[in-house]
């Protein structure tokens, strides 16, 4: 029924600053130094001393891919289109002025947000980011396929009956199709986990029945569709892909609980990175491809960075439903009749300033309670008693990958006094007195030794090597996010220290002072 | 570009994330997410071209429009991301010399 276009037929009109980039070398030669830059931006965190030199580079090559891309992309006015005669064509200015309008709104919301933004707020910062770049592919994807003559990925075909029409290309389809997918997988799933991390929707994981096989066919059906619309570039196919994708995302993240996140948040960076690039092959675009690659892979290796220092697999964390009601009401009952020592923030203040060296164990509950400050604060008056003080840090304090780094720089920690698990866990054998506050499971010694435990096998902080363990918690009551209970607290050398965090250490601070 | 070419540049390119990511400090790791965020904003690119399309072809004009609030969205996040990412990276101090 379809004939390809007639070489007689201009199919030039509609698309001449397409052909003008296809032509120049330099155009796609921009868009590799951008990609080398973003790949340099990256490089540079490997130290602190030259990760804002990598910031910088990042920078560069993000406005060499943007200038690139308007200075090649100038619109034009369509009723100013002699065909044939690209040199006469004319500027839409009213359109030029709208990009630039809107790079200008999003560069002044941009910009205000991560002034304002509290560092304790970073991981639904994140998860926020996450989500736009997700919705911006979407977008995008949804241009290019009702506009695929912009983006130079169809043959316009003109059939023996009705209208002529632009026929996609078959791997444009499969790549826009995926594109499309990943990115709204990625916005709908970051917006529940922007909800969760915000306090907005409770940290508990929520179980539909038959979650795994809504998922399944969910999926089996996208694939399905995927196939579909390889063969047929029907809009109701990619709508059905486009609002099916949405509510994959929704259904995937609602079972994980507030715990995981830093997995979640990692898990959502690499798919953002994943509809970049799909949008990279789908527009021929060395830096989208880069950077998509770039930091799908960085994604990637941070979730498994935090799954290991879980130990558990990738799988059942995205399964779900860990630290759910079920496993927290058992053994913890039992437990609490255990007898076990209090202290108070005198004893603490004594025994630290007695000490040679202070290792402080931070955990989640110290940014819920804002105390990274004043607990520099106590970390300066130790050292001005002649006290080591360290810090330890496990990979999964926080609520997402290096949270904890984050907020003691924030209070002016300097990072050499920070440690991470596999260097500072020999330590605790020559420690006097281990400072444990707001992290709960990844002290628990239980994760060695006992194998019915369900953080068993999991790597912990050696805390309870030190002589004393001073352990800053609410209440007993309370068990961590794995929902078992700490052997710490009832050991001879472990001190608990009830109360907020931030009271307790100011408490100590004055008792110090 | 064909597509052989481009999915070289692709593979290469993960096989260069693999070991850039694996070099970065754990200590970074936030930044890091941070500033991967803003690069993976270079979708703006997409964006743009939605956006500056010529009008005339059917549904050009929803495209457009797509195109341009994916521009606002692609722009809060570059700049978003590399403001916050510089305001976290500035804090990251040294121990001060005894004095």
């Amino acid at each position: 029924m379809i004939a390809p276009v007639s070489p007689a037929l201009p199919p030039a009109p509609l698309a001449p600053a397409v052909e003008a980039v296809a032509a120049n070398p330099f155009v796609s030669l921009a868009y590799l130094v951008a990609g080398v830059c973003f790949i340099l931006a990256l490089r540079g965190l490997s130290s602190p001393t030259t990760s804002q030199r990598g910031n910088r580079f990042g920078m560069i090559g993000m406005a060499i891919a943007v200038v690139t891309t308007l200075v090649t992309h100038v619109p034009l006015r369509a009723d100013a289109l002699p065909p044939g005669n690209p040199h006469d064509l004319m500027i839409d200015w009213t359109a030029a002025l709208e990009i630039l309008a809107a790079i200008g709104l999003g560069a002044a919301i941009g910009i205000v947000t991560a002034r304002r933004i509290a560092m304790t707020a970073m991981p639904q910062l994140v998860a926020a980011f996450h989500s736009l770049v997700g919705l911006a592919a979407v977008a995008v994807a949804c241009a290019a396929f009702l506009n695929p003559v912009a983006f130079d990925i169809a043959d316009m075909v003109v059939p023996m009956i009705g209208q002529p029409f632009a026929s996609i290309h078959v791997v444009s389809r499969v790549e826009m199709v995926l594109g499309v997918a990943i990115g709204a997988i990625t916005f709908s799933g970051s917006v529940i986990a922007f909800l969760k991390l915000n306090g907005n929707m409770g940290g508990k994981p929520i179980l539909l029945p038959g979650r795994h096989a809504l998922n399944a066919g969910l999926l089996g059906a996208i694939v399905i569709l995927v196939a579909m619309f390889t063969r047929d570039q029907s809009p109701w196919i990619f709508w059905t892909i486009t609002i099916l994708s949405f509510v994959i995302g929704f259904l995937l993240i609602i079972p994980i609980g507030g715990a995981d996140m830093p997995v979640v948040v990692s898990m959502l960076n690499s798919y953002s990175g994943w509809a970049a690039a799909a949008m990279g092959f789908t527009l021929h675009n060395s830096a989208m491809i880069i950077t998509g690659a770039l930091v799908g892979s960085s994604g990637a290796i941070l979730s498994y960075i935090m799954c290991r220092a879980m130990n558990r697999s990738f799988i059942s964390v995205i399964a779900g439903g860990f630290g759910a009601s079920d496993a927290g009401s058992s053994g913890g009952g039992a437990a609490v009749d255990r007898p076990w020592k209090r202290g108070s923030a005198e004893d603490a203040a004594f025994l630290m300033s007695q000490a040679e060296q202070v290792v402080i164990v931070p955990g989640y509950g110290m940014a819920v309670a804002q105390a990274q400050h004043v607990l520099r604060e106590m970390g300066d008056l130790l050292k001005k008693e002649g006290v080591r003080v360290k810090y330890a840090i496990h990979p999964v304090a926080g609520r997402m990958p290096g949270h904890m780094n984050v907020l003691l720089a924030e209070a002016n920690v300097p990072y050499d006094e920070v440690f991470e698990l596999e260097d500072i866990n020999a330590e605790f054998a020559q420690t006097d007195v281990a400072f444990v506050i707001g992290a709960n499971d990844v002290t628990n010694p239980a994760a060695k030794t006992d194998k019915s435990s369900p953080i068993y096998g999991m790597p912990v902080l050696d805390v309870e090597k030190a002589k004393t363990v001073l352990f800053i918690k609410r209440s007993m009551g309370g068990v961590g996010y794995a929902g078992v209970d700490n052997e710490l607290f009832y050991r001879d050398n472990t001190m608990m220290l009830l109360a907020d965090a931030k009271k307790m250490v100011e408490e100590i601070v004055k008792a110090l002072g | 570009m064909d597509f052989i070419a481009i999915l070289s540049i692709f593979v290469l390119a993960c096989f260069v994330g693999y070991y850039v990511v694996w070099s970065v400090t754990p200590a970074l790791h936030t930044p890091l997410m941070a500033v991967t965020n803003a690069i993976s904003s270079v979708i703006i690119v997409g964006a743009l071209i939605a956006a500056a399309a010529s009008s005339g072809a059917t549904g050009s004009g929803v495209a457009k429009w797509l195109g341009l609030a994916a521009v606002v969205l692609a722009s809060i996040n570059i700049f978003g991301g590399f403001a916050v990412t510089q305001r976290m990276l500035a804090m990251y101090r040294k121990k001060e010399k005894r004095s």
